[in-house]
């Protein structure tokens, strides 16, 4: 099943003149601007909101945005921006989290399988190709049912659904690396062989990784906040988008906000971060 | 002789595969063996006796040896047999079979609504105007951004609350399918299509374009019988990564629109626990991915005999 197998980065039209591949584009600087907002809101949420996300306001349920709340109350009279606030610390640690959970032992698998002996190396290949066989959903549900449910579980469900992913990647990039002149180099003049690795073969096997785990993070946020949807991840009343939004569907005919509000924030997040992963790939293969 | 030992090939690689998948459901199964015969005796606060539960790990075959019990569970798959429910106490084939149809309907109807948008897209776009081609690749990143279940939302709070065209949940009728298929479809269309776009301007580049150009053929004419037809098979080999959206995107789709199927069925066995029927889905998942892959290759290898030979 080698054979077929999904470009996990799109190719990019080549033509780009270095000047404009220096160039910052608008939409990255913007992506880079809703990254640090979410920043500041997940290091210092009270920065932003002067509410706290679980205190029931005097002003009652469902109140329209205004002066007070300015993203009006969800369905107990909740502030709905600090909720927001304080649930971008939930995705950015889902986000940070699972991938870097996943590069660890993905990069971990990887290297085992590109520098083992072809044994190994074929061992471990087929079980990422029984992985990958899998959709990277039911997986993460798999490893819910076995784990149980909360937000600790959903951050290693989604990290193990996404490990193979790494694994493939570092082991063929591991295999490239190998094989070039500076490493045939490297070993023609004497350097022992956990010198190459450490010295050559590891560095350059993981230039292309920071592109994929940017893109990754990415995906990992959205993959936590669905768990919560679905509510296998973070419960309420713990501030969490995903749960928020699974929350106000409930109310969605009489106050569409409750859904629209966090729905916007997950769907900005993600894609801030891959408009901002793909700026770095179109930036690292221009260069190589 | 070459096309036939390619496929043989292909066909151990599948195999294996599933054998492989089998491997590491048996091996949870056992992982969790013990929480079985509990889960089976002990409802409601139950406190079984020590012969109660013997009888059940008897029942199970939980106390042959291991090498045993992992024959006869691969023979069991064989034939088709994936074990029992503990919830609903059922075969988990059988729990799937009543499900199967609706999820099928669903996904066969967002497989061919995403390759008819990917593929119009594609063709229309593909080395226009600039700010044609931007305004694609922008909403495709859009869509591929939006997760499942807020694009779902979105189509509803436009499609049924405002304009009140579908009904919002159900498995009713053309009507209840249009809103699950689009959800289900449209970010994997956005993948596609942006592959399509990048294969297709390279082929519009090949000498074999400015031939048929040179003959007096039309822009359509060129785009839809020289240029796609080498473009869609990029299309064949990305039907993994169509398999997994559509599987993967059933469980929040059918959540999120109160559909019957095995999405729906996947996400309540997750939540209660359901170890055979979880494994069972994730199984017949796997295997449905292996024989369209073991297909893809099959057709792949009859479009363009490069392959073979390769």
């Amino acid at each position: 099943m080698t054979a077929i197998t999904v470009p996990a980065v799109l190719p990019e039209r080549r033509g780009h003149t270095a000047a404009r591949r220096r160039s910052l584009r608008p939409g990255v600087v913007l992506g880079l601007a809703f990254i640090g907002l979410l920043a500041v809101a997940a290091a210092a949420p009270g920065l932003l909101t002067a509410h706290d996300p679980l205190e029931i306001s005097s002003a009652g349920a469902f109140v329209p945005p205004g002066a007070e709340h300015l993203l009006g109350t969800d369905q107990s009279g909740r502030d709905t921006l600090a909720r927001m606030v304080y649930g971008a610390r939930s995705s950015l640690v889902m986000g940070l989290g699972a991938t870097a959970i996943a590069v660890t032992l993905g990069s971990a698998i990887g290297l085992l399988a590109g520098l083992a002996n072809r044994y190994v190396e074929g061992a471990v290949m087929r079980l990422i190709d029984v992985a990958l066989s899998i959709p990277d959903l039911l997986l993460a549900l798999v490893v819910i049912t076995l784990l149980g449910t909360g937000t600790v579980n959903a951050l290693f469900a989604v990290a193990f659904a996404s490990v193979p992913y790494y694994a493939r990647m570092i082991r063929a990039q591991t295999h490239v690396v190998r094989s070039a002149a500076y490493v045939e180099a490297a070993t023609a003049l004497g350097l022992r062989r956990s010198a190459v690795i450490r010295r050559h073969i590891l560095p350059n096997a993981f230039k292309p990784l920071v592109v994929l785990a940017t893109i990754g993070v990415g995906n990992a946020i959205g993959a936590g906040a669905s768990l919560s949807f679905l509510g296998l991840g973070t419960k309420p009343p713990a501030p969490e988008w995903g749960n928020m939004l699974s929350l106000g569907i409930q109310y969605i005919s009489n106050d569409p906000f409750m859904v629209i509000v966090p729905g916007v924030a997950i769907t900005l997040t993600v894609l801030s971060v891959t408009v901002v992963g793909r700026d770095l790939r179109r930036r690292t293969e221009g260069r190589s | 002789m070459r096309q036939l030992k390619r496929i043989a090939t292909r066909f151990a690689a599948g195999v294996g595969v599933l054998w492989g998948a089998a491997t590491l459901s048996f091996a949870a199964l056992h992982v969790t063996a013990g929480d079985a015969a509990l889960a089976t005796v002990a409802g409601d606060g139950a406190n079984p006796t020590q012969a109660v539960l013997d009888r059940v790990r008897a029942d199970y075959g939980l106390d042959q040896p291991l090498w045993q019990q992992y024959l006869g569970y691969l023979g069991r798959l064989l034939q088709g047999d994936l074990g029992e429910s503990y919830q609903q106490r059922v075969p988990v084939a059988t729990a799937i079979g009543e499900q199967l149809g609706e999820t099928v309907q669903l996904a066969l109807s967002a497989a061919l609504v995403a390759v008819v948008l990917a593929v119009g897209t594609a063709v229309l776009t593909a080395r226009r105007r600039p700010w044609i081609r931007s305004a694609a690749s922008g909403t495709e990143l859009v869509l591929t951004s939006f997760p499942t279940f807020v694009l779902g939302l979105v189509l509803l709070i436009v499609f049924s609350f405002q304009a009140g065209w579908f009904p919002v949940s159900g498995n009713d009728g053309p009507a209840a399918l249009v809103l699950p298929t689009f959800t289900l479809a449209l970010p994997i269309a956005a993948t596609l299509s942006q592959v399509l776009r990048t294969e297709l301007e390279e082929v519009l580049e090949q000498p074999f374009i400015l031939t048929a150009r040179s003959r007096g053929m039309r822009d359509a004419g060129v785009r839809l019988r020289h240029a796609l037809r080498h473009a869609l098979i990029q299309i064949v080999t990305m039907s993994g990564f169509v398999i997994g959206g559509l599987l993967g995107g059933a469980v929040i789709t059918e959540t999120l629109f109160v559909r019957r199927g095995v999405g729906q069925l996947m996400l309540t066995a997750t939540t209660s626990k359901d170890i055979p029927l979880v494994l069972g889905v994730v199984l017949f998942a796997a295997a449905v991915y292996v024989v369209v892959n073991l297909v893809v290759d099959i057709v792949y290898g009859l479009i363009d005999p490069r392959v073979v030979t390769a």
